[in-house]
Parts: C-alpha cells; structure tokens; sequence
C-alpha cells in the first residue's frame, strides 16, 4: 500500500499511523517535517505552501509507489500540508512499515529527497523583518 | 512567418513566483505554432518571470513534459519553477 495525500487542514499523525499498521511488520519509521523559526539567519513568521495538486498527487504517488518496490515495504504513506502554516506546525509526514526496521528508515529518507526534488509543491516564506522569499531548494538537506 | 498551420488556443496554469509575476491564476493564449520554448521566452519577457528558462521545467495536461513537445489546441500549460516542499 502507499498514498500520498494533499491537505489543508492539521496533519493527521495517529491516523497515517493507524493506515500502515500490518501484522507481518515489524518495523515502523515516521518522519515530520516542522515549520521552522529561522532560514538562512533570518526569522520566519510563517509561510505559506503551494501545489499545483494533480500534478503533485501523480509524483508523489509513483515516489511512493517506487519505494514501496524497491525496499519490500508492506506500506508507505505521506501526507503533505499546503496553506498557510505557523512556526511549530506539521508540514509534511512520511511513514513507512516493513519487516525490518532497516528499510523503514531507508525509504522515508530517500522519499522526502524525492518529495522535494521532483514533487511541485513551493513554500513562500514571509520573515519577522517584513520581508518575504520564495524558497529555492537546490540541495538536499 | 507565414506557416500553414492553423492557430492554436492553449491555457497557461500559474504557480508560486510566476503566478506572482502574472498576478493571475491562468490565461488563453494564441499561439502560431505550438513551440514551448517560444512560448515561455515571450511569458518571461512579458511578465518580468525572474527565471531562466533551464531552471524551469514544464508539464503539458498534467504530466510532466519536455521542451520540444509540440504543443495542441486544448492543451494546457503549467511552467514550473524550482520547487521546495518538504
């Protein structure tokens, strides 16, 4: 199983949980990506997310779908936020179960460089000094 | 140029920066011929986009398409611009 899923509202963590729960698993990683209060040494206020949705939801599914091939998994999800989001907030989560732990974590750290490489979502971010930017991210953090 | 095909109507979709600079969502263009890289050259030069046309990739109808494709009536166009979700 993988989904990947555009929101406007609250992610909903113990619910994507809840979606990869499999008795024949025995390892489970998720990771959530946090608004930020800093970037590149100046303060964030907020920023906003963007999607050119059809397009997204195709990417991000053949990610997921190619992860879920390539390491066994028994499921992977991810669940991106769009919308103006707050310091402190969820703004995107990736989880992934499979027999073993290893996988797991090999799969949620190649699907969020793949997220954000290949998948058009863009973050506009608007900082404490009035300013605002929109994010280019040429490099993999 | 006078070529012998007819004129096409495409629809650009904006997104992010672009659709900043464009100040709208989406437009119906006219084009002579269906030629991509013609088509965001004239966008760039008539929106002041900020960005050159290799850092920019391109979907026609909702998948992702290269600079050659020859563009149809009906189709539609999104350029994308560097992205940063996550």
């Amino acid at each position: 199983m993988s989904i990947f899923q555009i929101t406007r509202d609250p992610i909903d963590l113990a619910s994507l949980r809840s979606t990869l729960l499999d008795s024949g698993s025995g390892g489970f990683v998720s990771f959530e990506g946090w608004i930020r209060n800093r970037h590149n040494g100046r303060e964030v206020l907020r920023l906003e997310y963007e999607a050119y949705d059809k397009l997204a939801l195709t990417e991000g599914s053949r990610i997921l779908a190619e992860l879920r091939n390539q390491f066994g998994l028994s499921g992977i999800a991810c669940i991106h936020r769009v919308g103006l989001l707050e310091v402190g907030e969820v703004a995107v989560c990736v989880a992934a179960a499979a027999e073993h732990r290893r996988e797991c974590f090999e799969a949620v750290s190649l699907a969020m460089s793949s997220i954000k490489r290949r998948v058009p979502i863009w973050k506009h971010e608007f900082y404490a000094d009035g300013g605002d930017a929109w994010v280019q991210c040429d490099h993999d953090h | 140029m006078k070529t012998d095909n007819e004129p096409i109507s495409i629809t650009v979709e904006y997104f992010a920066q672009l659709r900043a600079c464009a100040k709208k969502k989406e437009e119906t263009h006219n084009l002579e011929q269906g030629d991509l890289s013609a088509l965001y050259a004239r966008l760039k030069s008539q929106y002041h986009f900020p960005l050159e046309r290799h850092s920019v990739h391109v979907a026609v109808n909702d998948e992702f398409a290269s600079w050659d494709t020859v563009l149809r009536s009906g189709d539609r166009v999104v350029f994308i611009p560097p992205v940063s979700g996550g």
